[in-house]
């Protein structure tokens, strides 16, 4: 048929670039079928069809070229590629996501703090009442006297407690400037698009890491092939990169090599057990002793602030407290953690489980002494509430007793008494934990890795022992620590930013400093560890930290925002019965009659319940059908692997494992042409759902077996193989090769142990 | 679009667009990258195609290809005779397989043959060894090359014959991960 050779003929050329063939021969082959192409579509006719298919198809080129550009100018934004590289080649990958991580937290912080910036300070600052102008806005008389001294400062007291940074400066007016701008409006819908964005952008990198890890479920049987054939990057074109790279790939062999060995080891499993027990106890001692302090230390904390005249340790001790448990308890586990012996990987998790317990205890204490701080500031709001009014009235009194007609002179701002405005005070809390944690962090890394390395460097020459071989020696990245270090800030941020505004572009100058501070502390004092292990598959275990932290601070937001009065005389929200109300009267008065109707209707509970039931149904099937394919593919897997095995059984002449396939080996070998169809119609006819059908030599096996899903993975397995550019790989039955007898042992014993590797990257402060 | 250049005829330039990955803009860049490797060789004029070949010294020199452990046998495998002498045409077609919009199959196939070094159509052994000792610039030791080499064929040889041929290297290549994101050079 001339139209079908025109047709194959017109395919050819569209897929002409992805032919194998020299490039003299694409085009040869290029212009014969052009040529026939056009000597025949003249005859089918073309006409204007013709000129709107070429339109087409430019728009289509130009739509991949643009799609092209673009994706070239994103990569170009991400920052500090070249950093995170060169710390990936000296220390593997796992060092190298920490700080991929660490990236990952910079992006998000940088999007939350545009949000808070923009919209909430940005017109606070611009539109909204000047400082000085009220109350709120103005710094007691009675503080005004040492507002600008540097200790009241380092303590968020004085001018910066009442700036836009925390959240008593806001004025509660409902627009403000010529724009009608909706502060308090706008900074609740902040607050909550805060929590909102980030669980959005932590679901959609889990998932997305899902997503990888399911694409190479074949990860096990191909580690070493894969590490060959797509190691080097043909992208390096930079020697000092190739320098890094080749070391790298040298470090993930041998990361490989080692971890082929460990799984090779005996072990003595009473021992082990025994000893496992014996660490968990230890370690639930030590945490339920952590808590029980940090319990204590609060009590007292709570009586020191009714006394007058305490001192500076007396004032900080919760916070020093809980800052030298974080410094201490974690290498105290590690060292519990030696009795276990697990494969590191497994003890890197296990480390990272109790360490998030030791800071959640203390996280959650903490918590509770501010929520006891809240009480006490509530009653006494009452009281000022009534002592403000009595001398706002006084006032007036006594400045119209002067002249009877002239209104009364405002009181000076500062006069007025102020209530103790509690928002303020958690927000001061959350922003004092936050800088001692950022301090206590650099401290560690300044003490811990770089004096250290300084000490062990220099005074090595007259000291009696070598200090660099055995103690102290080379510092080596605390990844665990550091990453659960990063969780938990943010973790700390997410509660405290509704309370205090400032508190994300402090983070965000945090964590850019620590990039830049923690890649030099690395490169100079930091040597790479000695069992390396790649971290790849943790990245989904801090992913789900990070969740869990997602929903743990959301609570006490959520908490204080539903059930908690907000302050009478400070914050957007202050003469509200709750804050919430704001919401309600944007919909009153803003939004035209049936908005407020349509809403009364949807918060109504006989609709809400049914939706909540719907969607839990929904999440238990879409369970139900994800378990189900995954058990199709763990079939699958266990089907071609027992192809695989079956075959290199076959080539060394030994019997077959499974009696079965070795019958029906002996059935069909004789007919090998025929074969697919009587072996399909065998299985069909055997439906017997305890019986797994060999599989078959042609890759077309079905397994009836019970399961709901036969007809789907059915489906699923006669999907024919993939054709690939050259002929189509032959997986038919072969003739067994004459006599070749393969030694099929297991790989060569442990290469004796290289222990670090060359010196070259090993050593520090290069 | 403008039709101001003089290199090829407009023929030409649609054939190298059908038979590579390039538009007409990449095809024109990459001819000016060729010429600048070798001005005084290359014409500026290809439309009654020329027969010019550069050696693989300038070809090999090239930023793109000068740290690359493999560029001697990117450039045999894309090379007419196999010697890594180039002309426009094998140059265009090396970066078109190279370039990321090439699929999965084209670069699996022609990266068997970069890494097959014997050139006798199976990765033996010793083109294994060989690769190991390229990537790792001979930093392991004969012990770990040769547990690498025979963790590779156990892995990946499917016909059991001790080497690897293009069925059992595509087959292992194809589920590689991070195969289509490093082999591939940008120009």
């Amino acid at each position: 048929m001339l139209m079908e050779q025109v047709e194959q003929k017109k395919k050819l050329i569209s897929t002409m670039r992805n032919k194998p063939w020299r490039m003299v021969k694409k085009l040869s082959v290029l212009r014969e079928a052009q040529a026939f192409v056009e000597k025949f579509e003249g005859a089918l006719g073309k006409g204007k069809g013709k000129k709107f298919y070429a339109y087409k198809m430019m728009m289509a080129k130009k739509w991949v070229k643009f799609k092209r550009d673009f994706d070239n100018f994103k990569t170009q934004c991400i920052p500090w590629e070249m950093k995170i590289k060169e710390v990936e080649s000296h220390f593997g990958s796992s060092v190298a996501s920490y700080f991929i991580f660490l990236r990952w937290m910079y992006g998000m912080n940088l999007v939350l703090f545009g949000l808070i910036f923009g919209l909430v300070i940005i017109p606070e600052v611009l539109m909204g009442m000047p400082y000085g102008s009220m109350p709120r806005k103005t710094v007691p008389r009675a503080e005004q006297a040492t507002a600008m001294d540097f200790s009241v400062l380092w303590d968020f007291e004085g001018y910066i407690k009442y700036s836009a940074l925390f959240y008593g400066y806001y004025n509660n007016q409902r627009t403000i400037g010529w724009l009608k701008y909706r502060l308090p409006m706008a900074y609740f819908m902040v607050g909550i698009s805060v929590f909102g964005y980030s669980l959005m952008v932590v679901i959609r990198s889990m998932a997305r890491n899902a997503n990888e890890s399911t694409a190479d479920g074949d990860d096990d049987n191909f580690i070493f092939s894969w590490k060959m054939f797509t190691s080097w990057d043909y992208l390096i074109g930079n020697p000092e990169t190739a320098d890094n790279k080749f070391a790298s790939i040298t470090t993930s062999f041998k990361e490989s090599i080692v971890d082929e060995q460990e799984s090779n080891k005996d072990e003595n499993i009473h021992l082990r057990r025994f000893l496992r027990v014996l660490a968990n106890v230890l370690i639930i001692c030590c945490l339920c002793g952590s808590g029980y302090l940090i319990y204590f230390v609060v009590k007292r904390s709570q009586t020191f602030s009714k006394m007058q005249n305490v001192g500076w340790y007396e004032r900080n001790e919760v916070e020093i407290v809980m800052s030298l448990l974080g410094m201490f308890c974690p290498p105290l586990f590690e060292t519990i953690a030696a009795l276990e012996n697990y494969h590191p990987r497994i003890g890197l998790k296990w480390q990272l489980g109790r360490i998030f317990a030791l800071f959640l205890g203390n996280l959650y204490t903490f918590l509770l002494a501010l929520m006891d701080d809240v009480n006490e500031k509530l009653a006494e709001e009452d009281v000022v509430k009534n002592v403000t009014h009595w001398t706002l009235l006084g006032h007036h009194n006594s400045s119209t007793g002067n002249s009877s007609t002239a209104t009364p002179p405002p009181l000076d701002p500062a006069d007025v008494p102020r209530g103790p405005c509690w928002e303020t005070t958690v927000g001061i809390e959350f922003v004092r934990l936050t800088v001692s944690d950022i301090l206590v962090t650099y401290i560690t890394i300044l003490v811990g890795d770089f004096i250290r390395a300084c000490f062990v460097r220099f005074v090595n020459y007259c000291w009696c022992w070598d200090l660099e071989a055995g103690f102290p020696s080379y510092a080596e990245f605390d990844i665990s620590g550091n990453v659960l270090g990063l969780i938990f800030n943010q973790g700390m941020i997410w509660m405290g930013s509704f309370y205090a505004p400032g508190l994300v572009g402090i983070n965000v100058l945090r964590l850019l400093t620590s990039m830049y501070f923690q890649c030099w502390a690395v490169m100079s004092s930091n040597v790479p560890h000695e069992r390396v292990f790649k971290a790849s598959k943790s990245n989904n275990f801090y992913m789900g930290l990070l969740l869990l932290i997602l929903f743990l601070s959301l609570l006490p937001v959520a908490y204080t925002i539903m059930s908690l009065p907000p302050s009478f005389d400070c914050g957007p929200f202050s003469g509200k019965k709750r804050m919430y109300e704001v919401i309600q009267e944007t919909i009153e008065l803003d939004f035209p009659l049936f908005v407020a109707k349509i809403f009364s209707y949807v918060a109504n509970p006989g609709l809400i319940i049914p939706a909540i039931l719907l969607m839990v149904l929904a999440i238990y099937y879409l369970n139900a059908v994800a378990e189900a394919y995954q058990r199709a593919n763990a079939e699958l897997k266990k089907k071609m692997q027992m192809q695989r095995e079956e075959e290199k059984n076959k080539r060394n002449n030994k019997a077959s494992t499974n009696p079965m396939l070795q019958d029906l080996e002996d059935l069909l070998t004789p007919s090998t042409k025929s074969e697919s169809h009587p072996k399909q119609a065998e299985d069909e006819k055997r439906e017997s759902p305890n019986r797994t059908s060999p599989a078959g030599k042609g890759g077309k096996a079905a397994a009836p077996d019970g399961s709901p899903m036969t007809a789907g993975r059915r489906a699923a397995f006669t999907l024919p193989p993939h054709v690939f550019v050259t002929q189509p790989p032959a997986l038919g039955v072969r003739a067994p090769y004459p006599g070749q007898p393969r030694p099929r042992g297991h790989p060569p014993g442990p290469v004796p142990g290289r222990g670090r590797g060359p010196p070259c990257y090993s050593r520090a402060a290069q | 679009m403008g039709n101001k250049q003089t290199v090829f005829t407009p023929e030409q330039l649609d054939a190298y667009q059908d038979c590579t990955f390039f538009t007409r803009k990449e095809i024109l860049r990459l001819f000016y990258r060729y010429r600048d490797l070798a001005p005084q060789l290359v014409p500026l004029d290809y439309t009654d195609k020329p027969d010019v070949t550069l050696p693989y010294e300038l070809i090999g020199s090239m930023p793109e290809l000068k740290d690359n452990p493999f560029r001697q046998r990117i450039a045999e495998v894309f090379s007419e005779n196999g010697d890594g002498n180039m002309t426009l045409d094998d140059f265009l077609d090396m970066f078109s397989v190279l370039s990321e919009m090439a699929p999965r199959d084209l670069k699996a196939y022609y990266a068997f043959k970069i890494y097959d070094f014997n050139n006798d159509d199976y990765i033996c052994k010793s083109d294994l060894e060989k690769t190991v000792n390229k990537l790792t610039r001979n930093e392991l030791t004969p012990e770990e090359v040769s547990l690498v080499c025979e963790k590779v064929i156990y892995e990946a040889d499917v016909d059991n014959d001790g080497k690897l041929s293009l069925e059992d290297f595509q087959h292992m290549i194809i589920r590689a991960p991070d195969f289509l994101s490093t082999f591939h050079i940008r120009i």
